[in-house]
């Protein structure tokens, strides 16, 4: 480094001269332009803008030049340092942002890689649709009831109007306890209504009663010893069968599309008087395949109706069992199996495939249906 | 019940278009279960005729013995000359006459008919047998028609080959539709025509010279008709037009007194019984048995009677059950050929029975000897007891023109008094039933069709027909009405349901646990409630343990596995192995049921009380009924076995393991908001050294970890499988806690680790407990992080790394603040436990 000199002349300053500087000013552009990566970059950074290259020096020696000389020198030499800044800055700029895009496609990976690390768990369509039939039915105001699976003969057959000869309470048809009296595996869920017409004081009873029932069945590709039924029961002043009719409407509507509806026949049941069977229209062909050999539908057999249950105004005699004024208060009640709707539904070809537990059965139904 | 088209034609003048699926559609829509129509000789075309057979040769040199025959056929084929057949069958003779099917012709399969060459032979046809003609099902050979019948008569109207049948269900009320009068009374309402009763035939009052009958038990049997036709010939047979329809109505023509007994009970529903009067001593009794009677049946089997059963006897003893079946020794008797003198002998003289029996005895004697005869059938539903004479009567007139027998004079009718039943409705009780208005008009007309007689203006009294035990309440009348006004037009409505508050906590609860352990990668499965005792033996339950206390079935489906289960485990573990025997081999299973466990001995369990239905039975006879039961506690079970985590390209495979199985019980816990404690446990089936018994508060709830090697072994199971066993009743029984929302610090957490050495025997949870009572309110929370054994701690000791992070509410803590509160943590786990601070 130089010492000050009062009487120096800036020309004389090999290091200021102007032409020098821009030949500075050049040199750094230049290598920073042929820097081909950071590092160069930096290398480059550090030979001409660090303290020992030649611009830094060239600045240093103006503090020798005299008053009058400085503050052309310093204005030459500022201009010369911001621009080979501005050079480095835009150079980094530009090998950062290559560098970026370098190292993203380094990153890339194999997104079609198979992820299957996490277990899968499902719902059993049986629980599952049971819970669907709640929903429909809890929305309307009803409640759902439960009550136990083994059960007395009382509840389960006598306060039905099921008298001791009924051909149900044999043993081809029911489940009866050893040493025991009177005591069954209930054969629907039925014994739960008379639990909630026995419970409530007084009606108005809306009831939803899902449940596990059994009958003294074989199991095979249509029958199963132990299955799922879903029971309703309304007991208030003046129900009719039109509301009978319109609730299973509302029904199949829920759970099969607008306009599918149902259809009522004359059938016999011992609870119920008068008594209905209950068909719903086929929700794949909507009935077109009646009679029509060319699109025949397999989920009703082109007969157009699907048979879904019994049903039929609550029996007096069930009321009068229960304490109720069947001459003040009417009801109606239905039921149904839920492995046969899940069966028509969904498709489902074979019984056993919905009570034999293969986890390739239930996976595909998910959390809800 | 099978009803032929035909025949209902005859009581009904059906407009001829009709066809089987228009009648099925009618009566549909009245309420008869038509669950089919028949279509008899649809894809049949003859020619089909009638031949004489004129000569036979017998060809030997086949494995079986073959016939070849020359059969004339009339001019049915064109030439008029024999046409030359192979048969197989040798139940015919020369000059018999048969049924020929020609070539050209189609019999039912469809099978074309072509001459063809067998046997050596060609053979231009075929003799038929019934079951070729879809007649029925019978075996035995060709048919061999009456001799009165021309060759080359055509055969498809002859038999009637060519019919629609109608094929019924019959509902358990509607007794009186196992009956062409039923049903054809049915469609003639359905159809707004008149029906010809066939019970509207003249009948002879009774007199006093008839069989004579002495009915010991009016009660049962509160009619008896018996009539007799002497002269009977023995050799004749059914006329084709009658063992044609008793086929087509699903029967077997057997002889011609039975076939008539049949015949009448298929046309009028009335059962009958046809008796060989010299095989009957004395006078015929209606009577109950004495225990230990015996009678050998139609069947051939000998019963011992129940005295609850009705019998009919002479003075020899039961000669039947009443309305079941009749006995051995009375039957009408097997037509017998003479060999020298070619005279048939056989039954003569027989008396026909046409009673009426109560329907629950005549259900339970068919029950109790397993005989669902087509009598008992019919009586058990309700048979119209004024049916009886002229049912009688029909059969006395078909032995007379068929069998060339003479009526005897005498008439028995035994009556008892029956009380008329009538029912008062108000006459728009039918509209208020239905949500419809059909009037006061329609109504009466709607009943009177079925047959009621009405009167009265509001209140109508009703009085519903013989056949009709069924009517016996003002709702069975409203269905007749409704029914016939169509079913099909009701309107549809909605009920004014009140306001709900949808489902309970508890099926709430359930839901979220389904959904939690789905979401956690188990499936559900919902199995039998069947156990046996080989599955708690392969669990090693031993004797005492309150899940070997059973609710046993009398009438299991498996004698294998006869009681309800007490533990959701032999399902679950059943399923597990039947899911890896199929290749899924990394599986999870859930199950939310009940289990069925007997506590105690009390004398009031299974003894439900038989209560009367004509009123509410009290509290006190509602909480019998209730106690006639086991507990039936609802659980959640689930089983482990394989990989929770496969091997894959991103490491080595995880299996599930004992901690799946507590942490399977925690997912429950917390969807049902209640805090989980987890303590070392021993409990059968689970691995004695990794069995966590799981508990709210100090009540036990269940249990979680491996199971035991030996049960794996017992019950095939793959190794270490895991399984989880909780009670929810308990789990829930103290209720959830009501989440408080949580004050949010926001100032900065001071975090600490530290590791501790303690012997190997204590327990996590309890240094994790002195670590949380030790550090005071400013932890926020506590993790384990790490668990070391090796030799820089030393040989049976442990090392636990945890991660504490301390907060204070309300400022900024210091570190010497979050030391202090450390230090006191690690303190109190040395009082506690003796642990002491690593390195
Ligand atoms: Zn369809």
């Amino acid at each position: 480094m130089s010492a000050p000199n009062k009487s120096y002349d800036p020309v004389e300053v090999e290091a200021l001269k102007p032409e020098e500087i821009e030949r500075l000013r050049d040199e750094a552009i230049a290598a920073f332009a042929a820097a081909t990566d950071l590092d160069a970059l930096h290398e480059a950074k550090v030979a001409h803008t660090g303290d020992r290259s030649p611009l830094a020096l060239a600045n240093r020696e103006i503090g020798a030049l005299p008053p009058a000389a400085k503050a052309d020198a310093g204005k030459r030499v500022g201009a010369a340092r911001g621009a080979v800044n501005k050079a480095l800055a835009e150079r980094r700029v530009a090998l950062e942002a290559e560098r970026d895009a370098r190292v993203l496609v380094e990153e890339a990976v194999d997104v079609t890689l198979p992820y299957d690390r996490a277990p899968r768990g499902g719902r059993h369509p049986l629980t599952t649709f049971a819970e669907r039939l709640m929903d429909v039915f809890t929305a309307m105001g009803y409640s759902v009831a439960e009550g136990p699976e083994v059960e007395a003969e009382w509840l389960n057959f006598d306060a039905l109007n099921m008298g001791p000869d009924h051909p149900a309470r044999s043993t081809q048809d029911t489940f009866f306890l050893k040493d025991a009296d009177s005591v069954v595996l209930r054969t629907h869920t039925s014994g739960v209504q008379i639990r909630s017409l026995l419970a409530a004081a007084e009606p108005p009873v809306y009831v939803i009663c899902p449940g596990r029932v059994f009958r003294s069945d074989e199991l095979d590709a249509t029958h199963t010893p132990v299955f799922n039924q879903v029971e309703l029961l309304a007991v208030d002043e003046g129900l009719t069968m039109a509301d009978l009719k319109g609730t299973l409407d509302h029904m199949v509507a829920s759970l099969f599309g607008e306009g599918i509806s149902t259809r009522l026949r004359p059938n016999y049941f011992p609870f119920t008087e008068p008594s209905a069977e209950m068909d719903m229209v086929c929700f794949v062909c909507r009935g077109e395949s009646v009679g029509n050999p060319d699109r025949p539908c397999r989920t009703c057999s082109s007969e157009g109706w699907i048979e879904l249950g019994g049903c039929g105004m609550v029996n007096p005699r069930v009321l009068v069992a229960c304490g109720i004024d069947p001459n003040k208060y009417s009801g109606f009640a239905f039921g149904f199996g839920i492995e046969r709707m899940l069966m028509f539904r969904h498709n489902v070809e074979d019984m056993r495939d919905i009570v034999e537990g293969d986890v390739r059965f239930t996976l595909p139904f998910g959390m809800e249906i | 019940m099978r009803v032929p088209l035909s025949w209902l034609r005859e009581y009904v003048d059906l407009p001829t278009g009709e066809t089987g699926r228009d009648i099925q559609a009618k009566l549909i829509r009245a309420g008869l279960e038509v669950e089919g129509v028949e279509q008899l000789g649809a894809d049949l075309k003859g020619p089909l005729v009638v031949g004489q057979v004129l000569a036979i040769e017998e060809l030997t040199e086949f494995k079986k013995p073959i016939r070849y025959c020359q059969v004339d056929v009339g001019d049915a084929n064109g030439t008029g000359e024999p046409q030359n057949i192979v048969c197989g069958a040798r139940n015919f003779a020369v000059g018999d006459k048969v049924v020929v099917v020609l070539p050209g012709a189609v019999l039912p399969g469809p099978f074309p008919i072509a001459a063809r060459a067998t046997y050596g032979k060609t053979s231009e046809g075929m003799i038929c047998s019934a079951r070729e003609l879809g007649m029925g099902d019978e075996h035995d050979g060709i048919i061999v028609l009456p001799p009165e019948y021309e060759p080359g008569t055509d055969a498809i109207e002859l038999l009637e080959l060519v019919d629609e049948v109608l094929d019924i269900a019959v509902t358990a009320d509607r007794g009186y539709c196992l009956s062409l009068r039923g049903v054809a009374r049915e469609m003639a309402i359905a159809y707004g025509l008149p029906l010809r009763d066939p019970a509207l035939i003249d009948v002879p009052p009774a007199n006093s010279y008839g069989p004579l009958v002495k009915v010991e038990d009016p009660a049962a049997c509160d009619r008896f008709v018996a009539r007799s036709v002497v002269g009977v010939d023995p050799a004749a047979k059914s006329p084709i037009w009658m063992q044609r329809r008793i086929q087509k109505a699903g029967m077997r023509p057997i002889s011609l007194a039975v076939d008539i007994t049949n015949y009448v009970m298929l046309e009028m529903g009335q059962p009958l019984h046809a008796y060989d009067r010299h095989r009957i001593d004395g006078a015929i009794t209606v009577r109950r048995a004495t225990a230990g009677e015996k009678l050998r049946t139609l069947d051939g089997v000998e019963r011992t009677l129940d005295n609850e059963d009705l019998l009919i006897c002479d003075n020899s003893g039961p000669i039947g059950i009443a309305g079941v079946m009749g006995g051995a020794g009375t039957e009408i008797a097997d037509a017998v050929v003479d060999p020298e003198t070619g005279e048939v002998n056989g039954t003569t003289e027989i008396v026909i029975e046409a009673a009426h029996f109560a329907p629950v005895s005549i259900a339970r004697s068919a029950r109790r000897h397993k005989l669902p005869s087509e009598a008992a059938k019919r009586f058990e539903r309700g048979v119209d007891p004024e049916a009886t004479k002229a049912a009688a009567q029909r059969a006395v007139d078909l032995l007379v023109l068929v069998a060339g027998g003479t009526a005897e004079a005498g008439v028995t009718d035994v009556v008892a008094p029956r009380p008329v039943h009538s029912i008062s409705i108000a006459a728009d009780l039918p509209d208020r039933v239905a949500g419809q208005e059909y009037g006061r008009e329609t109504v009466v007309r709607r009943l009177q069709e079925v047959g009621c007689t009405v009167v009265g203006t509001d209140v109508l009294v009703v009085t519903p027909p013989t056949w009709r035990p069924d009517l016996t309440d003002p709702n069975d009348l409203c269905e007749e009405v409704i029914r016939l006004e169509g079913y099909e037009n009701l309107p549809s409505t909605l009920p004014n349901v009140p306001a709900g508050r949808g489902l309970t906590d508890a099926q709430r609860l359930r839901r979220r646990i389904g959904v939690a352990l789905a979401s956690a990668g188990q499936v559900e499965v919902q199995n039998y409630p069947f156990i046996g005792e080989a599955v708690l033996d392969g669990l090693g339950i031993e004797a005492g343990d309150p899940r070997r206390v059973t609710v046993q079935l009398a009438n299991p489906i498996s004698h294998e596995e006869p009681s309800l289960r007490t533990t959701l485990l032999p399902g679950l573990l059943g399923a597990l192995h039947r899911n890896v025997g199929r290749g899924s081999t990394d599986v999870a299973l859930f199950e939310l049921g009940r289990v069925f466990r007997v506590d105690g001995t009390a004398e009031t369990l299974y003894r439900a009380p038989r209560l009367p239905v004509d009123r509410r039975p009290t509290e006190d006879e509602i909480a019998q009924l209730d106690a006639a039961l086991p507990r039936q506690p609802y659980r959640v079970g689930a089983v482990f076995a394989g990989s929770r985590d496969p091997q894959g390209w991103w490491g080595k495979a995880q299996a599930w393991t004992w901690a799946d199985a507590v942490e399977a019980a925690r997912t429950v816990a917390d969807a049902a908001g209640v805090e989980l404690t987890v303590r070392q446990d021993q409990h059968t089936p689970w691995h004695p050294g990794r069995c966590a018994g799981l508990y709210v508060g100090e009540q036990l709830v269940g249990h979680a970890g491996e199971l035991h090697p030996r049960a794996i072994k017992a019950l095939n199971l793959p190794e270490r499988t895991c399984a989880m066993e909780l009670d929810l009743d308990l789990l829930t029984a103290g209720g959830a806690a009501k989440a408080e929302g949580p004050k949010i610090s926001t100032f900065p957490v001071a975090t600490q680790d530290v590791a501790l050495i303690v012997d190997d025997a204590v327990k996590a949870a309890d240094v994790e407990s002195a670590l949380r009572t030790g550090a005071g309110e400013l932890l926020e929370s506590l993790r384990l992080f790490d668990v070391y054994r090796g030799e820089s701690v030393g040989e049976g000791k442990k090392s636990l790394a945890y991660a504490l992070r301390f907060r204070a509410a309300d400022r900024t803590l210091t570190a010497d603040e979050a030391s202090a509160a450390r230090e006191s943590a690690v303190a109190e786990a040395a009082t506690r436990v003796g642990a002491t601070l690593r390195g």
